[in-house]
């Protein structure tokens, strides 16, 4: 039970000390820390419109989280969700362009599964060269994502448009856009996407934690030579994991091309959605709950910061500063951990 | 009398659990006082409370003397006592006089000043008889090698006291006898040293006195001119024990296992088994003896299909199994209590429940179209806990929390519950205390009466002697005799072993 507890108490301590110390920073600056904190709160859960801003926005964070979650807890580190979520989205946009007489339930599982298949494919190389010739998928990884951003630009430039920055909107037919879900919160850009986004923390948990499949996969993450000597194919769960993985990511993308903006456009650089999905999962303890809670909360900050330079004066930039501490402190869980160990034991005494 | 060390009426307690109970052991200068107890008897607590590790919440320690409050291990070491860990703390990447100075560095203008070190690590392992090269990298040392640069650091913070952990339990008999040398030419020096350990063979040749504790408990120190390792091993287990495993003569069937000319490379590519033959019929146990590092590893990751075949036949029951994959030797009938049961053995982030169906988790009941059920595995793994007594606080406890001795059961019940036609046990009572080693030598032999074939494969002479029906001893990859244990003796083994045809027995 204590155990537990502790597992649920490193990230919320991490996150209140993260907030802490961007008061402590709004006050160092001239700043009122209250007036900013509940313009970032207005700003992310103030009413409708943004509630629903900040659940569109949790939605491939949710993706690129549950990404980086898989592969971590099979053993390996995807740090290449980035690209995976930027093939996932070309590839759904092009599908949902590409059709124009199928009836919605062909063509929206379509688009999707496209976006699915180009991040599995995008996953699936990093997996082939580490099962077969050990090379560190963090290194393939890392080069995938330049690879990805350049291959989609070109992509859209000269193949899906005539040189334009941007490709058309897609087909009412491939589209995620719920007009119930905007009459509901005051016109967003919340899209049916977020239904999927917390079906596939459903899948991800049911996979690791209920299926032959998950019981082989985290085998292989936790000890090679004994999921060998207990007659697992250790080269082709890797190849599998890292192509899940690169899945969920590649849905990510769908989710934005689909959803959030309905097309896509030159990337001059990276969305940063792939690498936040990393703080994502850590700060969720790579679980498929967590992921959700880390999700949400980072949507709400990323939503919630662009109203605080108009509500209270303070800038936005605050934000990144708060998540950047968020993160140290969960990866430096060891010092909160320790710090809880002599709190209980003066108790103790 | 005069103690370097005492402790007197030592309790330490975890959450209401008792693991030191009134425990009292006094080291004499100059002596090696050995400290016995089964596994989780409470050995390592009592030596965690001396290094400062833990606080005991009754009972003094002094120390030449004078009562002392050792809070934490830097205090141990200032007061002069040094603790040569089982599992080796070593950074495998430094050299031999890095590994030792590391954290008291000699300095020499704010840089580390080697050669000096190197100086001193010379100096000492001159002194006492400690052969080591300094240069030399960890990860390319022996064994044995380690063990030494342990000892040596510390020496090198000037430790008089020194506690060795279970010391032989990772050592080859060769490195066991230099190290009882070393030993005694601590002693010597003016060095005085605990020694903890369940090896009563160890404790009658190096120690002079011991000191006994059972669940908890002091038994009381005894002189170890005035016992017997009967006498000791029941002070330690609370009955009587026996040494010789007693059974019925084999009646071996027919062949399980056939062998034919089977030639199999090691890791770096140098052939381990040459053209090796070898039989195994059902109803009897067969021992391979042999120095380490003769090609048994090979031989059994060969046969289990972890290693590739260059040339020969593996045939079980009549049936070509060479070069199958892992997952097809076992269905086929095949079990293996793998040498190294963290590596190979367990996955020690599951739960060892979830252990106990580790090559079975894709079969009925446990789970069905790819789901996994869970329920079924656990009431699985709840029956083998029951019947190999395997001591856990449950069935979903992570393995990695269980004793080694537990963990070993766990794999041994796993293993023959899947009724195997031959079981492959290698090392099987590495580590292990007479307890458990008397019960997996029973399974063993239950297995070959209900008419199985067994293959053991074991470094401990005593085991090979006492347990198989016939010893195929191994040299440079090849089976150079087939003797059975009645009409041998440890010294011819231990010649044959060396490569000594002297004496050899038929050849297979």
């Amino acid at each position: 039970m204590s155990k537990k507890w502790t597992v649920l108490a490193v990230p919320v301590i991490s996150v209140l000390l993260g907030l802490l110390a961007g008061a402590i920073i709004m006050i160092v600056s001239g700043n009122n820390p209250a007036a900013g904190y509940m313009a970032l709160w207005n700003g992310a859960f103030g009413d409708s419109f943004y509630t629903g801003e900040t659940l569109r926005q949790m939605t491939p964070y949710i993706f690129a989280g549950l990404a980086v979650a898989f592969a971590f807890r099979t053993g390996l580190f995807n740090i290449g969700v980035e690209g995976q979520l930027l093939v996932g989205w070309l590839a759904s946009v092009w599908v949902g362009l590409a059709f124009t007489d199928l009836p919605k339930v062909v063509h929206l599982p379509m688009a999707i599964a496209a976006g699915a298949l180009a991040g599995a494919l995008w996953g699936f190389i990093p997996g082939f060269l580490k099962a077969r010739l050990r090379v560190h998928e963090v290194i393939v990884t890392i080069m995938m994502n330049y690879t990805a951003l350049h291959v989609t630009n070109h992509f859209i430039r000269n193949v899906i448009s005539d040189g334009s920055d941007a490709t058309d909107a897609v087909n009412e037919t491939a589209s995620l856009r719920s007009p119930f879900l905007e009459n509901l919160t005051d016109f967003s850009s919340l899209h049916n996407g977020i239904y999927l986004a917390v079906i596939a923390a459903i899948l991800m948990w049911f996979m690791l934690e209920k299926t032959t499949l998950g019981y082989e996969l985290r085998a292989v993450g936790y000890n090679q030579h004994a999921s060998e000597y207990a007659g697992m194919n250790v080269n082709r769960n890797i190849i599998l994991s890292m192509v899940i993985s690169g899945a969920f990511a590649g849905i990510g993308g769908a989710m934005q091309g689909l959803g959030t903006f309905g097309n896509m456009f030159i990337n001059s650089g990276f969305s940063g959605i792939g690498f936040d999905g990393i703080a994502v999962a850590l700060l969720g303890g790579n679980t498929a709950i967590g992921v959700v809670l880390a999700a949400l909360l980072f949507g709400a900050l990323k939503v919630g910061s662009l109203n605080m330079p108009i509500e209270s004066g303070v800038p936005n930039e605050l934000v990144e500063i708060v998540i950047a501490l968020i993160i140290f402190f969960v990866a430096s869980s060891y010092m909160i951990t320790w710090l809880l160990g002599r709190f209980k034991k003066k108790e103790a005494k | 009398m005069d103690y370097v060390i005492e402790m007197l009426g030592i309790r330490k307690e975890f959450n209401g659990f008792v693991a030191n109970d009134n425990i009292t052991l006094q080291l004499a200068k100059g002596e090696i006082h050995a400290l016995l107890g089964e596994n989780g008897a409470g050995k390592s607590t009592l030596m965690n409370v001396l290094f400062g590790l833990y606080q005991p919440e009754a009972g003094e320690i002094k120390v030449n003397g004078k009562t002392v409050h050792i809070t934490n291990p830097n205090i141990a070491n200032e007061l002069g006592i040094g603790m040569v860990h089982q599992h080796f703390m070593l950074v495998d990447t430094f050299t031999v006089t890095e590994n030792i100075v590391l954290g008291n560095e000699p300095k020499k203008f704010g840089t580390v000043n080697m050669k000096q070190a190197e100086q001193k690590v010379r100096e000492l392992s001159e002194q006492y008889g400690l052969a080591v090269d300094p240069t030399a990298k960890i990860a390319d040392i022996s064994v044995g090698m380690q063990q030494r640069v342990e000892i040596l650091k510390t020496l090198y913070r000037g430790a008089e006291m020194l506690i060795f952990d279970e010391p032989t339990a990772v050592l080859t008999p060769q490195e066991i006898k230099e190290l009882i040398q070393i030993m005694r030419a601590l002693i010597k020096e003016g060095k005085s040293i605990i020694l903890i350990t369940h090896k009563l063979k160890e404790i009658m040749e190096v120690c002079e006195r011991v000191t006994v504790i059972r669940k908890g408990k002091g038994i009381g120190t005894v002189n170890v001119s005035e016992t017997n390792p009967n006498h000791l091993a029941s002070l330690m287990v609370g009955r009587d024990v026996t040494f010789t495993t007693e059974k019925a003569d084999a009646v071996p069937a027919q062949s399980v296992l056939e062998v034919r000319g089977l030639s199999v490379n090691d890791s770096r590519g140098v052939q381990a088994v040459r053209n090796l033959d070898l039989d195994v019929r059902a109803g009897e146990i067969v021992g391979i003896c042999g120095v380490d590092g003769n090609g048994q590893t090979e031989l059994i990751e060969a046969i289990t299909g972890l290693r590739k075949v260059k040339g020969g036949t593996v045939m079980l029951n009549g049936k070509n199994i060479t070069s199958f994959k892992p997952r097809k030797v076992t269905e086929s009938g095949v079990a293996h209590i793998p040498q190294d049961r963290h590596k190979h053995g367990l996955v020690l982030d599951y739960p060892i429940g979830v252990n106990m169906v580790l090559q079975t988790y894709y079969q009925n009941p446990f789970s069905k179209a790819g789901i996994m059920n869970y329920k079924e595995v656990y009431k699985k793994a709840n029956t083998l806990i029951e019947e190999f007594d395997v001591r856990t606080p449950s069935e979903t406890t992570l393995a990695r929390a269980l004793s080694g001795g537990n963990q070993q059961k766990a794999i041994i019940g796993r293993e023959v519950d899947r009724d195997p036609d031959l079981l492959i046990a290698a090392q099987p009572t590495r580590g292990l205390d007479v307890g458990a080693i008397e019960f997996i030598h029973r399974r063993l032999i239950e297995q070959r009466d209900n008419g199985k074939a067994v293959l053991l494969l074991s470094f401990e002479l005593d085991e090979i002697m006492n347990v198989s029906d016939r010893i195929a001893v191994i040299y440079e990859g090849q089976i150079v005799a087939v003797v059975e244990p009645k009409e041998t003796t440890e010294q011819e083994l231990g010649l044959l072993m060396a490569g000594s045809k002297k004496g050899a027995g038929e050849r297979v």
